[in-house]
């Protein structure tokens, strides 16, 4: 009974639980044990007991919260050593919101450390395992969102998304993912990685379930003055074509990009092909400083964490390492808490912000940010969306590029360039393709970007493809 | 310093007396119990994040305006970092290159600018050093951390340390006036630091610059400016450098301590603070700003000299002491028909020294002596109905007890002396008393007056009007 109850998609359980045709108890039980039996190191706290679900859109529907979200009482580690034993005084806004709608918190899920990866491996409490091939990664920075939701351990799950933490574990994982346009959703309470990039969005079985659990967290909140919400709301998708739309391949992200897999190439034309016969019209469009996304990236991000994470300094809470002086205590403190990459990209971040070299890094890195945007509005006046590859591989075998961290921030390429313009973006499974190095086949994501705030527009176009596709999603063996 | 000149500049730190911290919504306090005005937020929990207080950028707004200073149609906050246990996340959020403020004048001081920021939490050292660097333990109080602060900077305008300590009055005033900061040097929510350098009379190049720190009272920044000018014409003059540096005044010895450069030298990686959205004032905003201020200190001085004639010294007391100014406005609106200036005299002089004694100079409109009464008293001896001498012990009595002037008067017995006989009896008395001094003025000395008119004085008990004493003595020898 148990494995048909956890083969439903929110909305269907949703539905069963408003109806009582299914209680919502049973529902939660049956997620609890498989979190409980979690094989892929994904959930680092379950709940033992339910909370008192509502009636809302979410009413009775257990959720996995990405360790990054603060939740009173409740441990809350962003993977860091650093915060081990950390129960935050508060909650955060998504979390509370997703409360209000009548969802569960069902346990908090491992990503890797301070979001800072993508492949989950610089967790500081193991790497997370991805339930297609448990000697793959899940991808990163929300390896156990998407690991939990792909492996039937939770229903549903939210993630946060700076360069692309929530679309390319969903991509590797074979589920959709989504980063809402920044401003959709509140901050607070999501501990910062790099403030003017995060942004917390789902990661489900489908593009309706997205739609679900957008509809709840989006919002204005006087908390995060960033915040902005969308106006109308989210509304749930019905599209079944694409007919008068239109769909941009920025060549540099797909054609001419280097380093994507054939066999990615191949679903994504294969997708490309689906949205033609639905009635959308594609071409080719350029966006001639998507290429430099990464580097911008790699200083913008780690510029914005070396300040984000100074408040980890054992003084107030999370560990501390006693030393001679304060100086001292500060250095073991971080020395110990923090892993190789957070530090590599505090130094990174630390030395692009340092006196004479702030216009060479950081002034010049927000300079292609601004060119990314206006190369992506220039292509929003002549299509209603751009489309790509999610990641430019499927799932890579564990340990494959832990020593390589240019080669792991590659994996970024095609969904760096959405945030740092501040756009929606969402990676939906579009079929399954054999890895270069070898194995069976492993889901691939192809990714709809839009212009801000046409995040409900950018779901109705996916939910119309998902359709078309058919990713059944019963690939994943756990 | 004749051969040299001194180069100051202030930085001014004002605590303003919002009802809540610049970035969350705990109550300002002082002097409660430690850490109980604090949430996650000051406290700098993961995840959290500032909100602008509003009514912080109206203070600034007005304090911009008091200062006669340019508002830009935007400014914006930064992120100052470094590491310090009274520094919750590690960075300050502090403007930078987009002030709220920029290019004032107060007086004759040009501001440079003046920005809005959140205080430090406050740090005790537990142990013999008082410092950071050889105490045992620290503590943090984190009712302070979050505080909204403005930070003036002044151009290097002022030119001594007596120059910088009457403009930083002046600068108190105002913002006293303006009702956003209790600016209060001992409590700390008035700090100023100053930027100090000399240079060869004439020259236009600016010497090497110190920091002074720590002079938290008017006294102490005009003692530790001074120490400072010494210390640097003294260097210069044995051949020496003025090294840039941070130095601390102790009040205890007048002494300047460099800080440690381990604790001071930073490289504070500032930029935009991405978690708060530019201020922009509308245009409302800042003229609701510009009217809303009320009648500063300089421009009451300007009054009180030009319209009423009141010398320079009386009409700063009386402009740049809230207290004494308002008390002063409601003496003359009492309408007794005393002159101003006379009234002005009673207030800056008598009053004054009397509240002073008492201990209670600091608001003089809590006395007992009404500011109704003493313009009554001001009339009083304006009319000659009691001597100026009686007047004092009249004043002595109101701030004692309180009460009418003319009540006491009558009651005391106080009444000027009207009766010519009896007034020339007392005078015959009193040369026949001092002979010696009798003697003097015989042979022309008119200061010799003075003691005899002090025995009339005694006698009378102050009830003998001054002027015609004087005259009937010289009469009389």
């Amino acid at each position: 009974m148990a494995g048909d109850l956890i083969d439903l998609t929110v909305a269907e359980a949703a539905e069963r639980i408003r109806s009582g045709e299914l209680a919502a108890d049973e529902y939660f039980d049956a997620y609890r044990d498989a979190a409980s039996r979690d094989s892929l190191n994904a959930f680092l706290w379950t709940a033992e007991d339910a909370e008192e679900g509502g009636d809302g859109p979410l009413g009775g529907i257990p959720i996995a919260i990405k360790d990054i979200f603060c939740t009173e009482g409740i441990p809350t580690t962003a993977g860091s050593r650093i915060l081990e034993g950390y129960r935050p005084p508060y909650t955060a806004t998504a979390v509370r919101k997703l409360r209000e709608a009548g969802a569960r918190v069902l346990g908090k899920v491992n990503m890797d450390e301070f979001a800072m990866g993508s492949s989950n491996e610089n967790s500081g409490y193991g790497p997370v395992l991805n339930p297609w091939d448990s000697g793959r990664v899940p991808g990163g920075s929300s390896g156990g969102s998407a690991a939990a939701v792909a492996g039937r351990l939770a229903p549903c799950a939210i993630g946060t998304d700076t360069g692309g933490s929530i679309r390319q574990p969903a991509a590797l994982c074979g589920i959709v993912g989504m980063k809402p346009t920044y401003g959709a959703v509140s901050r607070y309470g999501m501990i910062a990685f790099a403030s003017s990039l995060d942004q917390c969005g789902p990661l489900t079985r489908d593009v309706t379930d997205a739609a679900l659990v957008l509809q709840a967290v989006e919002g204005r909140d006087p908390c995060d003055s960033t915040s902005i919400g969308i106006e109308g709301g989210i509304g749930l998708p019905s599209s079944e074509d694409l007919k008068g739309l239109s769909f941009g391949i920025p060549k540099e992200l797909a054609s001419e990009a280097e380093g994507i897999e054939s066999g990615v190439k191949e679903v994504f034309e294969r997708t490309v092909a689906l949205i033609e016969e639905l009635g959308g019209e594609v071409s080719e469009t350029e966006l001639p400083h998507a290429p430099h996304g990464i580097s911008a990236y790699y200083v913008l991000a780690p510029a914005e964490a070396s300040a984000n994470l100074a408040r980890f300094d054992g003084v107030r809470y999370g560990m501390r390492v006693d030393a001679g002086d304060l100086t001292e205590m500060y250095e073991e403190t971080r020395a110990n808490g923090f892993g190789d990459e957070v530090k590599r990209r505090i130094m990174l971040g630390t030395y692009a912000l340092s006196s004479g070299y702030y216009e060479a890094y950081y002034g010049r890195a927000q300079r292609v940010r601004t060119k990314i945007a206006e190369d992506f509005s220039k292509a929003f006046e002549r299509f209603d969306f751009v489309v790509t590859p999610t990641s430019p591989t499927v799932a890579f075998k564990l340990g494959a590029k832990t020593d390589d961290p240019l080669a792991m921030y590659l994996n970024d390429y095609c969904t760096v360039p959405m945030p740092l313009a501040g756009i929606p973006a969402i990676s939906i499974p579009a079929g399954l393709a054999a890895p270069d190095d070898g194995g069976p086949e492993l889901p691939v994501g192809f990714q709809i970007a839009g212009p801000a705030f046409s995040d409900s527009a950018m779901l109705d176009a996916a939910h119309a493809l998902e359709g078309a596709i058919g990713f059944g999603g019963n690939g994943a063996t756990t | 310093m004749s051969d040299y000149e001194a180069v100051i500049g202030l930085e001014i730190h004002v605590q303003l007396s919002t009802k809540t911290k610049m970035f969350c919504g705990c109550s300002l306090s002082f002097g409660d119990e430690p850490n109980s005005h604090t949430c996650p937020v000051c406290l700098g929990h993961p995840g959290t994040l500032p909100t602008m207080n509003e009514q912080a950028i109206r203070y600034a707004l007005m304090i911009a305006a008091a200062l006669e200073c340019e508002v830009p149609e935007r400014s914006e906050f930064a992120r100052k970092n470094y590491f310090y246990p009274d520094l919750p996340k590690g960075y300050q959020i502090s403007q930078y290159d987009q002030p709220i403020a920029v290019n004032g004048h107060l007086g004759d001081i040009r501001i440079h600018r003046a920005h809005l920021e959140e205080d430090a939490a406050k740090l005790t050292h537990v142990g013999e050093s008082g410092r950071i660097h050889g105490s045992g333990s620290s503590l943090v109080d984190f009712n302070r951390g979050g505080t909204p602060l403005v930070e003036i900077v002044t151009e290097p305008d002022i030119r001594s340390a007596a120059q910088a300590r009457e403009w930083a009055q002046l600068l108190r005033a105002t913002i006293r006036r303006l009702g956003v900061s209790d600016v209060n040097m001992e409590e700390g929510s008035l700090r100023v630091d100053g930027n100090i350098s000399i240079r060869p009379a004439g020259s236009d190049e600016l010497g090497v610059k110190t920091e002074l720190k720590n002079m938290n009272s008017f006294r102490f920044l005009e003692r530790g400016i001074e120490a400072e000018l010494i210390r640097q014409r003294e260097l210069l003059e044995g051949g020496e450098q003025v090294e840039q540096e941070t130095l601390h005044f102790h009040p205890e010895d007048g002494s300047l301590t460099p800080l440690r450069s381990k604790e001071y030298a930073h490289d504070y990686r500032y930029f935009p603070e991405p978690d708060l959205v530019p201020v922009a004032p509308t245009e409302k905003m800042i003229a609701e700003a510009r009217d809303s201020l009320p009648e500063l200190p300089a421009a009451r001085r300007e009054r009180y000299v030009s319209e009423i004639g009141l010398p320079e010294e009386a009409a700063t007391t009386l402009a740049f002491h809230e207290g004494y100014g308002e008390y002063f406005e409601r003496a003359l609106g009492a309408g007794d028909g005393a002159p101003a200036k006379s009234i002005a005299n009673w207030v800056t002089g008598e009053l004054v020294a009397a509240l002073r004694q008492a201990g209670d100079e600091d608001d003089p409109l809590a006395s007992k002596a009404t500011p109704e009464a003493v313009a009554a008293l001001a009339g009083l001896v304006e009319s000659r109905t009691v001597s100026h001498g009686a007047g004092k012990q009249v004043l002595t009595k109101l701030v004692a007890d309180g009460g009418e002037p003319a009540e006491i008067v009558e009651k005391e017995g106080l009444a000027q002396i009207s009766d010519s006989a009896e007034l020339e009896g007392i005078v015959d008395r009193a040369i026949e008393a001092e002979p010696e001094a009798a003697e003097q003025v015989r042979q022309g000395n008119d200061k010799a007056v003075g003691r005899i008119v002090g025995a009339v004085m005694k006698e009378s008990m102050g009830r003998a009007d001054g002027g015609t004493v004087t005259k009937l003595i010289k009469e009389r020898l």
